[in-house]
């Protein structure tokens, strides 16, 4: 295949996860949308009084930058991992692996796939949060850097946990068990501040930490640590499981007999 | 002249240790009708899935008009159309977009492929279904289908693996006329079917596959040659009670209006035969084969290949 050809293989993989996630929005957009909103209500409006001030800023502004943050997580991990899954349960990835399309556009297409739902579904939380609370930009190209990085890394997640997985069961594991844990213990509702010091080291070993930490920057200009921590171990585990996606692709693991 | 697919030696041994191919050479010739027959786990579709890249092979090579599978992987599945036993598209999307993302999938332009995937929904009859959900349709529609995505990135070869499983019959005639203009138009194709009527009028060729072996690769007018026994049975104007064989020439009444006839080919023609039925005053209103020839040839060879 030449460039052009492989851009519009890229490009139809593309358009058919984005239609994809679009026509069922109601599943895909919305329901996170509604939970965020729920959390702005509950621990913003209601309990946020009562927990008073963090870093200078009230506790809904605060949490503002790791709500979205968590969407735009457990969004983009979800698409890659059902639409992957889907498409080895019905089959139709045979539509993809007996056509001359490299792997490597085959990954680029769902990640990219987990990306638009990612950042679609981070846009409306943020357009939601407007509704209870201020919207702080103090480094706008970080926020949307950190934003798309961890977008990419959590697409690549989900492709990885879909390849693997052999029932709808497999496909919900690790988003309960392990990316929610992660994501709740990730400094989304608090700082690592407030933590006992034996705490504080713990949480150093979670990545969301430094995901969240990084957008929070971008947003409210505050962080835990420093930012190019948080460049560091997002590019380093993009690096690390793209590298591993393509081995299982072409190695044709779970994906040929 | 470059053979459209060439197999040596290709052995395929499953992680659970069955060996489903033991070491099979088969070439197919540009612009043949290939049959690839064999009953249920032979490695037909083994043989099918390692073609079209869906299954590891454990040795072997494998070549697609000249493009070797392992080395030249993108030219090789540039020239191949696969049509799967099992429905295998998205349900949930709609017919046209299926075509035209198989195409995109091909590096085929949008426009280009929303061109031909008109021109094929329309020549299989499925144009009113193209904003469909696929899952709507029904299951002769879906099989057409599968053909039509086949076809959409114009493939030298086109495999498919019982594409009338299933089928109306009227729908199939239809369907073997289509592939045999597209035959006749240049395509090659290797089709394997249990419907070996379906094998014995369309294909000019024929290999059979047992126990993972090929066990047999030959013409298909050479296969049927070697039948020596036909069986026919008459249908005759008036009723009768009794008849004596002639010969060799074996004759049992089914009914007092249906007579079957055996007899080798060797000793006896039909001429004789109805000479014999008229000296009688035996009249036949029509007449049939009384089983497909082919499946007896198969079932012989298959039971032969066990001995």
């Amino acid at each position: 295949m030449n460039a052009q050809q492989k851009w519009t293989a890229y490009y139809t993989i593309l358009i058919r996860e984005v239609l994809r996630f679009s026509r069922i929005w109601i599943q895909t957009i919305l329901p996170p949308v509604i939970t965020t909103a729920l959390y702005f209500i509950i621990f913003g409006n209601l309990i946020g009084p009562a927990i008073g001030e963090m870093h200078g800023f009230s506790y809904m502004e605060f949490i503002v930058p790791g709500l979205i943050m968590m969407a735009v997580i457990t969004n983009s991990y979800a698409n890659v991992v059902s639409s992957f899954y889907g498409s080895k349960f019905q089959g139709n990835i045979a539509e993809m692996l007996v056509s001359p399309v490299p792997n490597w556009i085959i990954l680029a297409g769902f990640v990219s796939g987990g990306i638009a739902r990612g950042m679609a579904v981070g846009v409306a939380v943020t357009l939601v949060s407007l509704i209870f609370s201020k919207l702080y930009i103090e480094h706008l190209w970080v926020m949307f850097t950190i934003g798309l990085l961890t977008s990419t890394l959590f697409s690549l997640a989900g492709l990885i946990n879909g390849v693997y997985a052999k029932s709808f069961d497999d496909i919900s594991i690790v988003p309960t068990f392990v990316l929610t844990p992660l994501t709740y213990l990730g400094g989304v509702f608090y700082s690592i501040t407030m933590l006992p010091e034996i705490w504080q080291k713990i949480s150093l070993l979670n990545p969301v930490l430094y995901m969240v930490n990084g957008f929070r920057y971008g947003v409210l200009g505050i962080a835990d640590l420093p930012i190019w921590i948080s460049y560091l171990i997002i590019l380093g585990f993009i690096f690390i499981l793209a590298s591993f996606s393509l081995y299982l692709l072409n190695r044709g693991i779970g994906t040929r007999t | 002249m470059t053979a459209a697919l060439a197999i040596t030696a290709l052995r395929k041994t499953y992680d659970n240790g069955f060996t489903a191919l033991k070491g099979i050479d088969l070439s197919v010739q540009q612009g043949d009708f290939y049959a690839l027959l064999g009953a249920n786990g032979a490695g037909k579709s083994t043989t099918i899935g390692i073609i079209s890249s869906l299954v590891n092979k454990t040795s072997g090579t494998v070549t697609i008009f000249g493009y070797d599978l392992d080395t030249q992987r993108e030219q090789a599945k540039a020239q191949l159309g696969l049509v799967p036993q099992e429905f295998n598209f998205n349900v949930f999307e709609p017919v046209g977009e299926i075509l035209i993302n198989q195409g995109g999938y091909y590096g085929i332009e949008r426009t280009i492929a929303t061109e031909r995937a008109e021109k094929l929904l329309k020549q299989l009859g499925l144009w009113d279904k193209r904003k469909e959900q696929a899952r709507t349709l029904s299951g002769g529609m879906k099989r057409r289908l599968m053909i039509a995505r086949a076809l959409i990135h114009e493939p030298r070869l086109l495999i498919l693996d019982e594409p009338t499983a299933g089928v109306d019959i009227e729908i199939r005639r239809s369907m073997w006329e289509f592939l045999t203009d597209l035959n006749k138009s240049g395509l090659t194709i290797i089709l394997t079917t249990h419907y070996l009527e379906e094998a014995e009028s369309l294909c000019r060729n024929i290999g059979i596959i047992d126990q993972g072996q090929l066990i047999e690769n030959t013409s298909m007018k050479s296969l049927l040659g070697r039948l020596d026994t036909e069986t026919y049975v008459f249908d005759l104007v008036k009723p009768i009670e009794h008849i004596e064989d002639l010969g060799a020439c074996h004759f049992q009444l089914r009914d007092p209006t249906t007579l079957e006839v055996s007899y080798h080919k060797q000793d006896f023609s039909l001429n004789q035969i109805f000479a014999f039925l008229n000296e009688q005053g035996l009249h036949v209103l029509s007449m049939r084969n009384k089983t497909n020839r082919l499946e007896q040839l198969f079932i012989d060879l298959v039971e032969g290949n066990k001995a």
